[in-house]
């Protein structure tokens, strides 16, 4: 049996595995952003009416599900697999919401790339044959990640200009062997993990900037495309400084990304007003964009052909207190307008 | 990364992307930051210092005593706007003027007390308090103790 696949790491999709529906969820601040009209539900308080953030946080992933279900009026009972995670440890939100789901559960931890890793994965099992529906999602809270990875909320403290701020969101994904879509997953990219580094965990852009352009350079190298193939080539969470380094070093491995092709989801979720400095991150960043902005144009015909690519910064409180450097990752998935 | 390992070339290869990272990388506004911080830190200390003259003019308190009462009265006001959720508002604009004087404290000590009450009173807030002024308390005890010490054996003044 021949492998499905362009070059050393990419995996073609002979069988286009279908989009059916997506749903996100989102917090407040994310709510009064650009994509507003996209969410399928904004959070009054960033506590959903929940005991604690956590709990919140894996309600606000639940959601995400059920909502993406019930648009496409799928009975969970039907789901034959749910691949997700997000930023907590041991990504309870995901697993939490598994329980409540009763749908069977992988969970994945690919930091901020973890919705382009549960497509991939969706992906396969649809391509193969292995499960269809299968539902793909991820989440992130801001206040969970804060004390996770920095301070408790009322700390005082500054920002450096390079900070990103955790987006409060989850979005949700149906990969359906047949039916409608609102578009076809026709090739995946897997990334490799790359570290040029970076020690900085305020400046995560710059810590998966070098990832982001392996997995872009490795990707147009199997296809034999060009960035200009792409209506859109999509960043899950660089950021302005890492968005910057991306141009820069695309350009210089003779890969420039055409003005006005490119979109980071993390410089797109907020206003730039909003105090956010380099934009957006987390799991639920790239995941909520897709659902309220990415899959939206595709299934109008605006854009035809999009490389969606979350990236992650793999980096833990611990291994960076002990000076351990931060490895980024980044996964692409090509996505094609629904119409066949 | 273990870098002490890498060979030469791959040193190049780190060497130039830091460079990059460093000339892509907006900087602080160092002067915008100083000048927020003299006059809002400033301006605590004016507020600490009216404290401790009210405590003697009107309070008959003496000059210790008043200052322990500005002390107390700052946490107390720290602890209050910590805990409305307005302190880290004014702090993410003052920086170090509200870090350096004691509401920078008490502020590092109401913050995890709120942060990790979800957890219990005991492995939560008990645990946690001192997540962020622990170094300080710990260092600070520290070097006094040993200031001490070498006080008792040379007395200077």
């Amino acid at each position: 049996m021949p492998l499905h696949r362009a070059g050393d790491h990419t995996i073609v999709f002979p069988n286009r595995p279908r989009i059916a529906e997506s749903a996100a969820v989102v917090g407040p601040k994310e709510g009064r952003g650009p994509h507003a009209d996209g969410f399928d539900l904004v959070l009054e308080d960033a506590l959903f009416g929940q005991e604690s953030y956590e709990q919140a946080e894996h309600a606000m992933f639940q959601e995400a599900c059920e909502r993406c279900l019930k648009k496409a009026d799928m009975p969970k009972e039907r789901v034959q697999a749910l691949l997700g995670g997000d930023l907590l440890n041991q990504i309870m939100a995901a697993s939490l919401a598994a329980r409540e789901l009763s749908i069977p559960f992988l969970g994945l931890y690919g930091a901020c790339s973890t919705m382009a890793e549960s497509l991939i994965l969706g992906s396969v099992l649809v391509d193969g044959g292995y499960a269809s529906p299968v539902l793909c999602a991820a989440g992130s809270h801001y206040c969970t990640a804060e004390r996770q990875y920095r301070f408790p909320l009322e700390y005082g403290n500054q920002r450096t200009p390079a900070a990103q701020w955790t987006v409060t969101g989850a979005g949700a994904c149906l990969l359906t062997k047949e039916g409608s879509a609102l578009a076809h997953v026709t090739h995946a990219t897997i990334g490799q993990v790359i570290d040029l580094g970076i020690r900085d965990a305020n400046n995560m852009g710059a810590a998966m900037a070098p990832a982001a352009v392996d997995t872009l350079c490795r990707h147009f190298l199997d296809t034999g495309r060009k960035p200009g193939d792409y209506d859109r080539v999509i960043t899950g969470d660089l950021g302005q400084v890492g968005a910057d380094i991306l141009h820069e070093l695309m350009a210089e491995r003779g890969y420039p990304l055409p003005e006005g092709r490119y979109m980071d989801c993390g410089l797109s979720i907020f206003h730039k007003e909003d105090d956010v400095h380099a934009g957006g991150s987390g799991c639920g960043c790239s995941a909520s964009i897709l659902s309220a902005a990415i899959l939206p144009r595709l299934k109008r015909g605006e854009w035809r052909r999009v490389l969606f690519m979350a990236t992650g910064a793999l980096l833990s409180p611990t291994t960076s207190q002990q000076g351990e450097t931060i490895p980024g990752i980044a996964h692409a998935v090509v996505l094609e307008g629904g119409e066949e | 990364m273990a870098e002490k390992n890498l060979k030469y070339e791959a040193k190049q290869v780190l060497e130039r992307y830091a460079n990059l990272v460093a000339r892509l990388t907006p900087k602080s506004k160092l002067g915008q930051g100083c000048l927020r911080a003299f006059w809002v830190g400033g301006c605590i200390c004016v507020l600490g210092q009216a404290l401790a003259d009210m405590g003697t003019a009107w309070l008959q308190l003496t000059a210790s005593a008043a200052s322990g009462f500005a002390s107390v009265t700052l946490v107390f006001l720290t602890a209050l706007l910590t805990g409305i959720g307005i302190f880290d508002r004014i702090a993410r604009y003052a920086g170090a003027g509200t870090v350096v004087p004691i509401t920078g404290f008490a502020n590092a000590m109401t913050s995890p007390a709120m942060e990790f009450k979800p957890e219990g009173w005991v492995l939560g807030t008990g645990a946690r308090l001192f997540t962020i002024a622990g170094p300080v308390l710990v260092y600070g005890i520290s070097a006094s103790v040993i200031v001490g010490i070498l006080y008792y054996f040379i007395r200077w003044q």
